[in-house]
């Protein structure tokens, strides 16, 4: 076992150098970014002076690597930096609104893997029934609607014409308040202090989001698993299964299923890291205080210390993803040891 | 105890149906083996998978009956089959590494069968398993049993498939090519297992398999099929001894044996005098002390240790040992797909050890040293057509310009016996003998004067084996090429080549002229590979 914790070590160890790469490329193409702070800040009516002036106090008068040095010393003490933006600090900014693009990553996350896995697990075992027809609909249906789309349609239905969902206008409807932050996911939060009205309202926010990004994220899954499930079920270890007679239940879960697991949550992976890239159309449709927006806004005025602490955080976020990934593959997968050289 | 009556099974395809299995009818005593034999899509796997309901996805048994003890196999009812599946009736495979589930722990695959025929409870599941495993000759057991199919030999993961086959007392063990992919010792280790497993237990048993030698060497009685139907049934002594059917006749004169002649594998009717050869050369290669060391997590193999071998030119030399003796290693670096670690190559007087492999492509002797690969359908890229593969040296390595080439491809198709219209094809439409022709075509297409031959009829048809070897030894007489025949069957390895060099565990054991070391081999490692080979079917009567 300690074996194992010295390999778990050294794969975190290695992922040391991709976060000093991340913080490289983060800082240099943000500076190769068109568009100059300096004057966007100073407003229409400045002149040389006075954008001069906020130059420097930007800092961005000086060469690149200085900058880059007072980027990392102020790094390491923990700071960010400020967003010009929101005037407030990129940390405190990030610590709010991550969480929200999380929960709601994690939720719809969630939410397609109990539709999506089930669905092609069915459709393997049945090629060629309705169930495997209605999979492959989902599944078309799923990857060529736009989420944007997917989300307006959602709210015309459930909101304006049915009533049954809240308005779309982020995370909690105004007559509740946040619960007190633990963990920032309303969910958990609310439910550490048992406030189970406020739960219920973060869930009805949830719900039209989460199904928008999860019908499409959906797609990917269905269609892994159901390969993935084809090709283990056709495995000769099943056939010797069926042989010793072992009953269809045990052949399909312990035999079949978790081996086809290890490209499923290979997709997994995958399908998590672009969306939480890719969930900033959801979050603008719902007015989602996420940090997709927020970096999306960030970008188009140029506010390096946002975008920076933005990819920094995702990069983070991606090499914990990546490992806890590997980790999953270990305990499903005895053939895949820690090559601990 | 088991009786086929007419027993057809018919596949949907997406070209229409296809009859695998047509009125087959068989009959098996209590006690008593049967062989199932037959060349590649004869429908003996089918017929076991369809008595044992387990057919793939569109196989249904259309007609005829099939009856285990009184137990209606084809219309029991899918709950009793799961019942009988393992309990009465038990299956073993072919290829016993992926027959096992990779990510679960052998004992618990045991478990799993026994707990399903309640033959044990979740208390004494472990202990029965390792019983088990005893039984099936496995040594330290409970060690064994926490381990994974990767971690074990492919002897002993088809030691495990059989444990698994036996754990719940079947009086009717099917064991479907079950030493396909092992090496010859291992075999005879496996199959004296299950004839003595057999014995003991006092079961019926069927063995399905393309080995006439193994048949004949295990079964009591012998079925031989052909296109899915039975041709000749009969006592293993008298199919083999006086065969009646012409198909059994083919066969059993198309299997490599002592005192077979190349020619002697053909149909009468399709032997040629054999072609003269020309006088050997002197020596084409010398191969001197290579050794190739593979860095390991557990310390450096010694793959190969210091080998030194020669060929002549015009003389063909076969490389003979089992799985792991460094054979391909050995093959790969003679042909500059690997560079050795030490050592000499020495090719008509240059030394190719000091070309690196990577940049010999493009070496001008690139074109004198080809291979033949083993697996003729892997070796082929499957969106190639037989003329692109054959054109693909001529087009990198031959000053010819198109025409030239286009009229070289017909002239190589008619040389190894490729009709025209088959160049076209791609590989999935092509049958294994015709694919073995495509690479060997691919192969001669430069002129090379040296030919490393991997094993080429390994996964091919005994017929069609015997067409391939004479085709090479045609090839070699009028081309005048040298081989270097890789093979781990000793009887194929003598009817083609003029020496022999037998490794094991990266060293050469013994090297000599075929027919000394067959007769009187000097090393016991050869001895022993002779007598694990199993004793084909004595010679026809007619010959």
């Amino acid at each position: 076992m300690s074996g194992r914790l010295r390999a778990i070590s050294l794969r975190i160890l290695q992922a040391v150098p991709v976060v000093i790469g991340v913080v490289v490329i983060s800082f240099v193409l943000t500076r190769a970014l068109p568009g100059d702070p300096a004057v966007y800040f100073a407003g229409p009516a400045a002149d040389e002076a006075s954008i001069a002036q906020i130059r420097k106090e930007l800092g961005l008068d000086r060469s690149w690597p200085e900058q880059f040095a007072i980027y990392v010393g102020a790094l390491l003490s923990g700071d960010l930096g400020k967003s010009l933006s929101t005037g407030q600090p990129v940390l405190s900014d990030l610590a709010t609104r991550l969480p929200a693009s999380l929960e709601l990553t994690l939720v719809s996350l969630l939410l397609a893997c109990a539709i999506a896995i089930p669905l092609g697990v069915l459709a393997a075992t049945r090629p060629g029934s309705w169930i495997d027809h209605l999979c492959r609909i989902l599944v078309t249906a799923g990857v060529s609607l736009p989420t944007f789309f997917t989300g307006v349609v959602l709210i015309y239905v459930f909101y304006y014409l049915l009533g049954f969902a809240p308005s779309p206008l982020g995370r909690l409807d105004f007559i509740y308040i946040a619960p007190p932050a633990t963990t920032g996911f309303y969910l958990i939060d609310a439910a550490i202090v048992g406030d189970w009205s406020t739960w219920a309202a973060a869930l009805r926010q949830l719900v039209l989001p989460a199904t928008t990004l999860a019908l499409f994220t959906l797609a990917p899954i269905a269609r892994m698993t159901r390969a993935a499930m084809l090709s283990a079920l056709s495995a000769d270890f099943i056939r010797t299964a069926r042989a010793a007679g072992l009953r269809g239940r045990t052949v399909l879960f312990a035999y079949a299923f978790r081996n086809a697991l290890l490209p499923v949550v290979t997709t997994l992976g995958m399908v998590f890291s672009f969306m939480l890239g890719a969930n900033v159309l959801v979050e603008k449709v719902f007015a989602w205080p996420g940090v997709g927006s927020y970096a999306v806004e960030a970008l188009v005025v140029s506010d390096y210390a946002a975008v920076q602490g933005f990819v920094l955080a995702m990069a983070l976020l991606f090499v914990a993803l990546n490992l806890l990934i590997d980790l999953i593959y270990s305990l499903i997968d005895p053939r895949i040891g820690f090559s601990a050289q | 105890m088991l009786k086929l009556t007419d027993l057809s099974v018919r596949f949907r395809t997406r070209r229409g149906p296809v009859d695998a299995v047509r009125s087959v009818s068989l009959e098996l005593g209590r006690g008593e083996t049967l062989g199932v034999v037959g060349e590649s899509g004869s429908g003996k796997s089918v017929t076991s998978y369809a008595l044992m309901r387990i057919l793939d996805r569109g196989g249904e048994i259309v007609a005829g009956d099939a009856v285990y003890g009184g137990v209606d196999l084809r219309r029991a009812s899918e709950r009793a089959m799961a019942d009988i599946r393992g309990r009465e009736i038990s299956m073993i495979f072919q290829n016993p590494r992926a027959a096992l589930n990779p990510i679960r722990t052998v004992g618990r695959q045991i478990e799993d069968v026994l707990r399903r025929h309640s033959r044990a409870t979740a208390q004494t599941a472990r202990r029965k398993a390792i019983k088990a495993m005893e039984a099936v000759r496995i040594q330290d057991a409970a060690a064994r049993y926490h381990a994974y199919p990767f971690e074990l030999s492919g002897g002993m993961c088809q030691r495990i498939v059989i444990a698994i086959a036996l754990a719940c007392d079947p009086k009717l063990l099917i064991a479907d090519e079950p030493t396909t992919g092992l090496d010859i010792t291992t075999q005879k280790a496996v199959m004296d297992l299950i004839a003595e497993l057999i014995r003991e237990r006092d079961m019926s048993a069927i063995l399905i398999t393309h080995d006439l030698g193994l048949a004949a060497q295990y079964c009591d009685r012998i079925a031989v099929m052909k296109d899915g139907e039975v041709v000749e049934t009969g006592a293993s002594a008298d199919v083999f001894g006086a065969p009646a059917h012409a198909y059994t006749r083919k066969l059993v004169s198309a299997t490599p044996r002592d005192g077979a002649q190349l020619r002697g594998l053909l149909p009468a009717e399709a032997r040629k005098p054999p072609p003269a050869r020309a006088a050997l050369g002197a020596p084409i290669l010398e191969v001197q002390e290579l050794t190739k060391t593979f860095p390991g997590k557990a310390g450096p193999v010694h793959a190969v240790k210091g080998v030194s071998f020669d060929v002549r030119d015009g003389e063909t030399v076969g490389l003979v040992g089992e799985s792991g003796c460094g054979k391909s290693t050995t093959s790969a670096m003679i042909v500059r797909l690997l560079d050795p670690t030490s050592g000499r190559i020495v090719f008509k007087g240059e030394d190719l050890a000091r070309r690196p492999a990577a940049r010999f492509a493009r070496d001008p002797l690139r074109a004198q040293i080809q291979m033949v690969f083993q697996d003729a359908t892997d070796s082929l890229n499957p969106r190639h057509t037989s003329r692109q593969s054959i054109e693909e040296p001529l087009r990198r390595l031959s000053p010819l310009g198109a025409r030239a080439r286009s009229a070289r491809i017909e002239e190589l198709a008619d040389l190894v016996g490729l009709p025209q219209p088959l160049l076209d094809r791609f590989p999935h439409q092509l049958s294994g003998g015709q694919k073995a022709r495509v690479g060997i075509a691919r192969a001669i297409a430069l002129e090379p004067r040296f030919l490393i031959l991997d094993e080429p009829t390994a996964a091919l048809d005994v017929s069609i084996q015997a067409i391939v070897l004479n085709l090479l030894a045609d090839l070699r007489a009028k081309l005048g090429m040298s081989y270097l025949f890789v093979s781990h069957d000793l009887h194929v390895v003598r009817l083609l080549c003029d020496r022999v060099v037998v490794m094991r565990a990266g060293e050469i054991v013994e090297q000599g002229a075929v027919e000394e070391v067959m007769r009187a081999p000097s090393d016991p490692y050869t001895q022993s590979l002779l007598d694990a080979a199993p004793r084909p079917p004595v010679a026809l009567a007619a010959e």
